[in-house]
């Protein structure tokens, strides 16, 4: 969807600021925040294309005016509720008011470490790549308003194939419950003047990796 | 670690965080309740990330680039396999990529849709990363970008910017500096900041503090 999610280009956000010597975390509600969200998603209830789409949804005004972990703390009230693993009315109560249902899967503490490794979103292909480096393609101009991970700013513009990168899970796909449906993920790069227009630097150039359905063969 | 956000100043004095706050201890009171966390897995992920996972992982990968060049190869080819063979505390994913500054060209790292980042080399991202002006401005802007941060590069590099729009996640393998001939792996990988493995900045010099 076109959401405000998709800042790519956007101006009037101000400078960058750095914060000397950071810490992980800035309060601790923020590490359990964290923490919650990589055991619920290690559940395998949902996928990682599906939570980012819950975040997607906020609307601008409210997405703008949380901080990162608050969105975190958001969208995981919204996909426990969404797959009735929690109710509303145990939100508002603040405990459990009836037992939990059958998880796919569990993290106990013991297996902790072997779950911070991200898993892999390569599948197999069963026809060949439409594309290969050096190719020209051109991405296409769509507007789907469901998840999407082509940028607004990269789309219907001409760029090359870098690099074929593998096939690779579908997440305008897996994120609406249509399937995995991989498809062959490319690096695609562009002049910055393709993207920006003439006032562009023209010694910047910007790459996205975009699955085959958002490309098209250009001359 | 205290309670308030010294970075999110609007919510100091109101009433806004602490709601969050008592909503997300209410989540982990129902769902330990339900069974389905173990709060002793929470800890020990919160643990890992302010421990073991965080950018000294590869500011190592980034030393050994430096020193060893068929390291360096394999790093560049596929830098999941390669970083595979050095002993991490748990397996690199799938997918990572490394890409290489040289005088004639400068990377930088974005996700202009999310804040995809390569946790497991280089721990949480940084609170900038995750930013409304850096994920708009990146793209468009990159030398402004590298400019809140101080860095002014030559005219004629050419800045690569690699926004994470897919599983990919990709590291920046920064220029050696100069004057660290001779210096071995852990001393090299002192000069080795997590933003210059974004592309926010270069690798320290021999000269300049750790800080």
């Amino acid at each position: 969807m076109n959401g405000i999610h998709d800042m790519g280009g956007m101006e009037g956000f101000g400078p960058v600021q750095p914060e000397p010597n950071e810490p992980p975390f800035h309060s601790k509600w923020e590490a359990r925040c964290l923490a919650m969200n990589r055991v619920m998603s290690y559940a395998k209830v949902w996928n990682i294309d599906k939570s980012r789409a819950a975040i997607e949804q906020l609307p601008p005004l409210a997405y703008l005016g949380m901080t990162y972990y608050e969105k975190w703390a958001f969208r995981l009230e919204k996909l426990l509720l969404e797959y009735r693993l929690v109710d509303a009315d145990e939100i508002a109560a603040g405990r459990a008011l009836r037992p939990g249902k059958e998880l796919p899967r569990k993290l106990p503490a013991a297996d902790v470490p072997k779950a911070l490794t991200r898993g892999s979103y390569s599948r197999p292909a069963h026809a060949p790549a439409r594309f290969k480096a050096g190719d020209r393609v051109r991405t296409r101009n769509i507007h789907p308003h469901t998840h999407t991970r082509l940028p607004r700013y990269a789309r219907g513009r001409v760029g090359v194939i870098e690099c074929v990168r593998g096939h690779h899970v579908f997440p305008d796909s897996v994120a609406i419950g249509l399937g995995e449906n991989p498809q062959w993920l490319y690096t695609v790069l562009f002049e910055s003047r393709e993207l920006w227009g003439e006032s562009a630097d023209p010694t910047s150039k910007v790459s996205i990796e975009a699955w085959e359905p958002y490309l098209e063969a250009a001359t | 670690m205290g309670d308030h956000d010294h970075h999110d100043r609007r919510h100091e004095h109101g009433s806004e965080l602490s709601e969050t706050q008592l909503r997300v201890r209410a989540l982990e009171t129902i769902l330990t309740e339900k069974g389905y966390v173990d709060p002793a897995a929470l800890d020990a992920i919160i643990e890992a990330y302010e421990t073991r996972i965080g950018p000294h992982n590869g500011a190592k990968v980034v030393a050994k680039a430096w020193v060893d060049p068929s390291f360096k190869q394999a790093l560049l080819k596929d830098a999941t396999a390669a970083i595979g063979t050095i002993g991490f505390a748990s397996r690199v994913g799938d997918h990572l990529v490394a890409v290489e500054n040289t005088p004639k060209q400068h990377n930088m790292i974005v996700c202009t849709l999310c804040s995809c980042y390569p946790w497991e080399v280089m721990g949480l991202p940084p609170t900038w990363y995750k930013s409304a002006p850096y994920r708009s401005r990146t793209v468009i802007d990159p030398r402004g970008v590298l400019a809140d941060f101080g860095v002014t590069l030559p005219a004629d590099t050419e800045i690569r910017v690699w926004d994470s729009t897919a599983e990919t996640r990709f590291m920046v393998l920064p220029m050696r500096p100069e004057g660290t001939e001779g210096w071995n792996e852990d001393r090299l990988a002192t000069l080795v900041s997590r933003d210059s493995m974004i592309g926010t900045q270069l690798a320290r010099r021999p000269d300049e503090s750790a800080s």
